[in-house]
């Protein structure tokens, strides 16, 4: 027999400390001492919002209303209620408004988007991405509609303006100011680019736009064509989202097809054809100079600046180059006005941003907030705290170009500015959250070995600059490094920063540096003690059996080398000689006797 | 396309969209970008989908959309009913499916242990 009712017991806490606790046991006695226990479940939930009226209980699925229950009714409940199907109408609450409605609905759903607020991510979750009509039911289309219709290029730009908008992908450059500056370039062909050569580790905020409503990006870019008076535009994805890339090739052809794209648009006579690019995967290709060489067919290296795409960019023509969340915010500005948009977030920073919160964290994923939000905030509140109850200790953001915040940190707003100013930057959005149990070295070391691998070689800083930091930071890590060794990577991380030919490169030191600044006393616990503090770094670890262990052998049988020996029932031990320190005595150990040092 | 033509398509893409008001009607929707196919939301909205089409259930629609951002808790699935409530269910698998229709949309149940509220922690507590 299937499941016919559903008793909710409030257990606010009004409603526990007036007996919700025993009225919700007497509950489970009553529905198997009636044998209606199958189809009947009694749960508890949070707070209804009755509590002038508690103890609350509520049946459904006819939403019943029971206040000021007593555990003596409960018997009354079950057999009126839940076997004949009659409510006890003594206790059931007549009067219900809507308001009152929505309150016992309320348990079903938790806020899923509690302190968040979204404008780029409006559409994700909720429409089906393969779909133009949901999208054009969620107002997809009218900020077009507008534009073509009521506004000239120079409004565009000038709305854009502003609303404030800077660039999601990282460096924050006002995205009105940009497009004006192509604009001004008068005649000629123009081209439009979004860059989704989303390459950060941790970062995947772009994928979640473009695979859940790749059309706002798809009719931001129309606006931007028409701005500044480009009629080709190119999505430039990388080949590692493949479905990132189906589902934009595939809206790109649903918007040709209902003639949002293409020749005469919505009949106001502007043309913009939209198509394409793969990214091969290399990390470089994200930087805009280096996108465009690979667009050309190019080997995708960057090149100096100026000049600036927006005056010679693809194909020497005049170019615009803007990430992904930047054209989402787009339609929005354009329907809601650039004033309600730079009312949203710092006055230097408007409106909101997209974070892919992961690393050591209750909720990973996708959240979006408005500027200005605290990072406890977003730790805590909306990341739901470190696992485990384990200590906080850094966050970083922007990826191999970011670097971290610590705990004396939390208070602060998260904004390009306040980032800028605490040696770390925006990037595009990767929140990589660590806990006590990294070592901030070991984190340097990962992120240097990412820009090693990925640099492109064009210039010696970051070719061979970085190369030499991640020689030393290896050294650190062994412990075989002395404080020699930590003024030259210093003094080599600051060369690389000032000398660097791109981006990439300029900002590549930033993990080293921002460490550095933070957590120094790691660095020395590495090279003057020999010691890693948090326990990570492999050459400067021992595991030790304490005096906690009960002999039961587990260790001992999962030792890949058999460097444990023991009797059972004995205190087992290591050999340092034989262990190659590789954790699998430490995660088998029952009764965590297994230590390192 | 003209102008007319564009909000006639909204209008009408608007009233599907919309479940408000439209009394027994559901919409139910699977988290299918990379993270909820990683996580296996495929079957769970195959199995949907069929349950739906074998009984013939013209009032549901399943719709596959993109990420809602709870990676951790994915494969997510979300009904949206007629008075404007949506109800969201993670860490759905297949057999669940069948439940979620018989509990959820045929008998206006919950499903409790499947409610995104007793997994997910917001600011030390947990929904709901």
């Amino acid at each position: 027999m299937a499941l016919r009712y559903q008793v909710v017991v409030c257990g606010g806490t009004h409603c526990s400390s007036s007996d919700s606790q025993a009225i919700y046991e007497e509950f489970q006695r009553q529905i198997v001492a009636f044998e209606i226990d199958e189809n009947v479940s009694v749960f508890m939930s949070g707070c209804f919002g009755f509590c002038d009226k508690g103890p609350v209980v509520i049946v459904y699925p006819d939403s019943t209303l029971y206040t000021s229950v007593n555990v003596r009714d409960v018997a009354e409940i079950c057999k009126d209620h839940l076997m004949n199907g009659s409510v006890v109408t003594r206790k059931a609450y007549t009067n219900i408004t809507p308001e009152d409605e929505a309150k016992i609905q309320k348990f079903r759903e938790t806020n899923l988007y509690a302190h968040q607020e979204r404008i780029a991510l409006r559409n994700c979750g909720i429409i089906n991405p393969e779909d133009i009509t949901e999208y054009i039911a969620r107002d997809g289309y009218s900020a077009l509609a507008k534009v073509l219709t009521e506004m000239t290029p120079e409004a565009v730009i000038e709305e854009v303006k502003k609303s404030k908008l800077r660039g999601r992908g990282g460096a924050g450059f006002p995205t009105g100011m940009k497009w004006g500056l192509a604009a001004r370039n008068k005649g000629g062909q123009h081209y439009l680019i979004c860059n989704a050569d989303e390459g950060d580790p941790g970062a995947f905020m772009d994928r979640a736009v473009l695979e859940g409503d790749p059309f706002s990006v798809i009719e931001a870019m129309t606006i931007g064509g028409y701005a500044i008076a480009a009629s080709q535009g190119y999505i430039y994805v990388r080949a590692e989202y493949p479905l990132a890339v189906e589902r934009v090739n595939f809206a790109i052809k649903e918007a040709y097809k209902l003639g949002l794209l293409g020749n005469d648009i919505l009949g106001s006579g502007f043309s913009f054809d939209l198509e394409t690019r793969l990214g091969a995967g290399a990390f470089v290709c994200g930087e805009e100079t280096a996108l465009m060489a690979s667009i050309e067919g190019e080997r995708g290296i960057p090149r100096n600046k100026p000049p600036f795409p927006a005056d010679a960019g693809l194909w020497k023509r005049p170019t615009i180059i803007n990430n992904v969340e930047t054209f989402a915010n787009i339609p929005s500005i354009i329907i809601k006005g650039g004033e309600w948009f730079n009312h949203i977030g710092t006055e230097k920073s408007a409106g909101t941003k997209v974070f892919a919160l992961g690393g050591k964290i209750n909720n990973t994923g996708l959240l979006e907030i408005p500027m200005g939000t605290t990072l406890r905030e977003v730790i805590y509140n909306i990341g739901g705290g470190i696992p485990n109850d384990k200590k906080f200790k850094a966050v970083q953001t922007g990826g191999p170009s970011g670097g971290c915040l610590t705990a004396k940190h939390l208070d602060c707003s998260i904004d390009y500015d306040t980032l800028v100013s605490l040696g770390s930057m925006m990037g595009s959005g990767g929140m990589i959250v660590m806990d006590e149990t990294n070592c901030m070295v070991d984190v340097a070391r990962f992120f240097l070995e990412f820009t090693v691998d990925e640099s492109c070689g064009k210039c010696t800083p970051c070719r061979e600059g970085t190369k030499r930091m991640l020689e030393l930071l290896e050294k650190i890590t062994r412990g075989e490094a002395t404080l020699h060794d930590l003024v030259d990577l210093e003094s080599l991380a600051n060369s690389v920063k000032d000398s660097a030919l791109c981006g990439l490169g300029q900002t590549a030191p930033n993990p080293v540096l921002s460490t550095l600044n933070h957590f120094r006393d790691e660095y020395l616990a590495h090279i003057v003690e020999k010691r890693c503090p948090a326990g990570v770094c492999k050459a400067l670890i021992k595991y030790y059996i304490t005096n906690d262990c009960i002999g039961c052998g587990k260790c001992k049988r999962n030792c890949p080398t058999h460097a444990i020996s023991g009797d059972i029932k004995q205190r087992h031990t290591i050999n340092p000689n034989i262990c190659i320190k590789c954790g699998a005595c430490k995660l088998a150990c029952p009764v965590g006797a297994i230590v390192t040092a | 396309m003209t102008i007319e033509q564009l909000k006639k398509i909204r209008e009408e893409a608007s009233q599907k969209m919309n479940m408000i008001g439209k009394g027994n009607a559901f919409r139910i929707v699977v988290g299918m970008a990379t993270c909820g196919i990683t996580a296996g939301a495929e079957p769970v909205y195959e199995a949907l989908q069929k349950i739906v089409k074998d009984r013939s259930l013209e009032n549901i629609s399943v719709i596959s959309v993109g990420c809602m951002g709870e990676c951790a808790l994915e494969p997510i699935v979300e009904v949206f009913d007629s008075k404007g409530f949506r109800t969201t269910y993670c860490k759905v698998k297949p057999m669940d499916a069948e439940r979620i229709i018989d509990t959820h949309i045929l008998n206006g149940l919950v499903v409790e242990d499947l409610l995104i509220a007793k997994y997910k922690k917001i600011g030390g507590y947990y929904g709901a």
